[in-house]
């Protein structure tokens, strides 16, 4: 009898491609958005991944990672004299004005690297090298950075080239490949002391302390051991990621944004399965009868009605979660928006649907079981 | 007077075993003002090898005396046994099952799913009583054949016409070979010729051993194919007709 409930659901065109598109573009929706937000939380710990530290202290106020509130000179030392400390190093980070060669403003992400040892380098050099930071005036800029600082109609920048921070010259001598940082702006790095030059004076520059454990020390016994002895924030990068995305989680309108189109999703894939299912049972209801009084059991209807509902449930869900796949591939070249496609989310919008297709077929089923087959005799 | 589709060419006699009895059957539908009474205590018998009819006006009790027996709708009081089976304190699973496997059925509106072939409509009682789909398509064929529509099997119902798919539904109904067919009204929405043709149909099938046919219908072109009438007014059975009373009656009313 089940392949006749396939055949009586495809058999409907109008209904099973209203079913399926229905159910396809809930999967996408909540798939899609999920994953954009997926990306946009991995965005906001990309910094931590970018510089790949094991402790980071930042001043005691810092919430999340892409804050910067400013340090004294002096904090680099202390956090060095802290048992079980290897090394310890200053970095500066800021949102900079830059100009690209057409003359026209770009924010950039600046980043000041310890001269000496460069911790917090970018983690892959596509040209160039990262030595010559180390020379007066040099910076090494991200892809996005190549993008972004090249005037329009003209070849893209290149190692050699210059353009302006803060109407300081810069010369480019290498590039990079970053994770986009979550404010949208390239990485620009320079020397720890460049970046002081380019940087609009204050009477505290310095951004954040990376520092590194002795070996064999515990990354997390250190972090709690600089935050003791000096009243500082300091956290592994795991600890900083997980504090970021909280922050992100309870103090801005992006989670409930974003949740709020997947619930939309939700409910639309809700109303239109749950209406469109109903309205064909209904349409169906006196062959349903008929097949009652020639001896279908109502759990056999009831599996068939199940059969037809998942059958649509799972179709929508492969072409929902296709097209979002296909969405990723479109977008993640060209960097935004952000796209992260989990298998977590993709099981969530499976559950989803799985919900759909059982309220959908509850509905019919409740239809089914109550109907009396003597309904087929009345004209 | 215009001659009635044809008389039987034999009828079963008295001794015959008896396919349904109804005792005694009551049903209401209804409360309070909008209480109806379709049937008040009706009695009801008919033998195997039977081609019945049910007559009588609208509203007088027919449909709901064939839903009662066809164990598609509970009664309120009485007894009624099928086929050797009493009805009566039986689980509606029970009933299912047991219509399932006896009982074949054609409609008014055929009630043939429009999306399905001929073929596999017709294959659905044996799908239903658990025959393998590629074994209870060929038997459907088969059928098919037998009712003239062998080169339709793989067309749709609504491809063909009335006359057509009624005798679908009529291969639909033998194809699980029950005791008993119970059809409403199979002929009023069809033209004279193919009524004919239906109710040449049904009457074979009728001549079945251990089978017979209840017919409920308005049609008096169907009342020479009976081997009794059973007339009903106001619920209640007013006359069983068969012999000569049976004749004279055809005779009355076509």
């Amino acid at each position: 009898m089940f392949h006749l409930a396939l055949k009586m659901l495809m058999g409907d065109r109008a209904k099973y491609i209203m079913l399926v598109g229905g159910l396809t573009f809930a999967a996408l929706l909540m798939t899609q958005q999920n994953a954009v937000f997926q990306g946009l939380l991995s965005w906001t710990t990309s910094h931590l991944r970018n510089m790949r530290a094991s402790i980071w202290v930042v001043e005691a106020h810092v919430d999340y990672a892409n804050e910067t509130k400013p340090l004294r000179d002096t904090d680099v030392n202390r956090v060095r004299s802290v048992k079980g400390v290897d090394f310890a190093v200053p970095m500066f980070q800021g949102i900079l004005k830059a100009k690209d060669s057409d003359g026209a403003d770009k924010q950039i992400m600046l980043i000041g690297l310890h001269g000496a040892t460069l911790f917090g380098r970018p983690p892959q050099m596509l040209a160039g090298s990262l030595q010559q930071l180390r020379l007066p005036n040099t910076v090494v800029i991200d892809e996005l950075g190549v993008q972004r600082l090249s005037a329009k109609g003209r070849p893209p920048i290149k190692i050699g080239d210059t353009f302006e921070i803060n109407d300081r010259e810069a010369r480019i001598v290498g590039i990079c490949r970053t994770e986009r940082h979550f404010f949208g702006y390239p990485y620009v790095f320079s020397s720890y002391d460049q970046a002081l030059q380019y940087a609009p004076r204050q009477r505290k520059m310095l951004s954040v302390i990376l520092a590194e454990p002795k070996p064999g020390a515990a990354i997390a016994d250190v972090a709690r051991a600089i935050q003791r002895e000096t009243g500082l924030k300091a956290y592994t990068s795991e600890e900083f990621a997980k504090v970021t995305v909280d922050y992100i989680w309870k103090n801005t309108g992006i989670p409930m944004s974003f949740m709020t189109t997947i619930i939309l999703g939700f409910i639309v894939g809700v109303a239109v399965s749950g209406q469109t299912f109903f309205s064909f049972v209904l349409e169906n209801l006196r062959h349903l009868g008929a097949l009652k009084a020639m001896g279908a059991s109502t759990w056999m209807l009831a599996r068939m009605l199940l059969l037809q509902a998942f059958t649509v449930g799972m179709i929508g869900y492969g072409m929902g979660v296709g097209l979002a796949a296909l969405f990723g591939f479109a977008v993640l070249p060209v960097g935004q928006p952000p796209f992260l496609l989990e298998a977590s989310s993709m099981i969530k919008t499976a559950v989803a649907i799985v919900v759909m297709c059982c309220f959908s077929a509850f509905l019919g089923i409740r239809k089914v079981a109550r109907l009396e087959p003597a309904i087929v005799f009345r004209g | 007077m215009s001659v009635p589709f044809k008389a039987p060419a034999s009828t079963p006699s008295s001794g015959t075993p008896t396919a349904v009895r109804v005792r005694g059957v009551t049903k209401t539908f209804g409360t309070g003002d909008s209480r109806t009474v379709a049937l008040k205590g009706v009695d009801f018998e008919t033998r195997e090898g039977e081609l019945h009819l049910v007559v009588g006006p609208s509203g007088c009790g027919k449909t709901t005396l064939l839903s009662v027996v066809a164990g598609t709708l509970d009664w309120d009081a009485g007894e009624i046994d099928v086929l050797g089976t009493r009805l009566n304190g039986m689980s509606k699973a029970a009933v299912t099952a047991f219509r399932g496997r006896h009982i074949g059925f054609i409609f008014q509106q055929f009630n043939l799913i429009p999306t399905l072939t001929c073929v596999e409509n017709v294959s659905v009682p044996l799908l239903l009583n658990g025959v393998h789909r590629h074994r209870a398509e060929q038997t459907a064929a088969e059928l098919l054949q037998r009712v003239g529509l062998g080169d339709k099997g793989r067309k749709r119902p609504t491809e063909l016409s009335g006359g057509q798919q009624q005798r679908v539904a009529i291969a639909r109904a033998l194809s699980h070979e029950p005791r008993l067919i119970i059809c409403d009204e199979p002929t009023s929405a069809l033209d004279r010729d193919t009524g004919h043709h239906i109710m040449d149909l049904l009457s074979t099938a009728a001549r079945a051993p251990g089978r017979c046919v209840i017919i409920v219908t308005h049609d008096p072109r169907t009342y020479g194919y009976a081997d009794r009438i059973t007339e009903m007014e106001d619920g209640r059975v007013r006359q069983v007709l068969e012999g000569d009373a049976l004749r004279h009656y055809v005779d009355q009313h076509t």
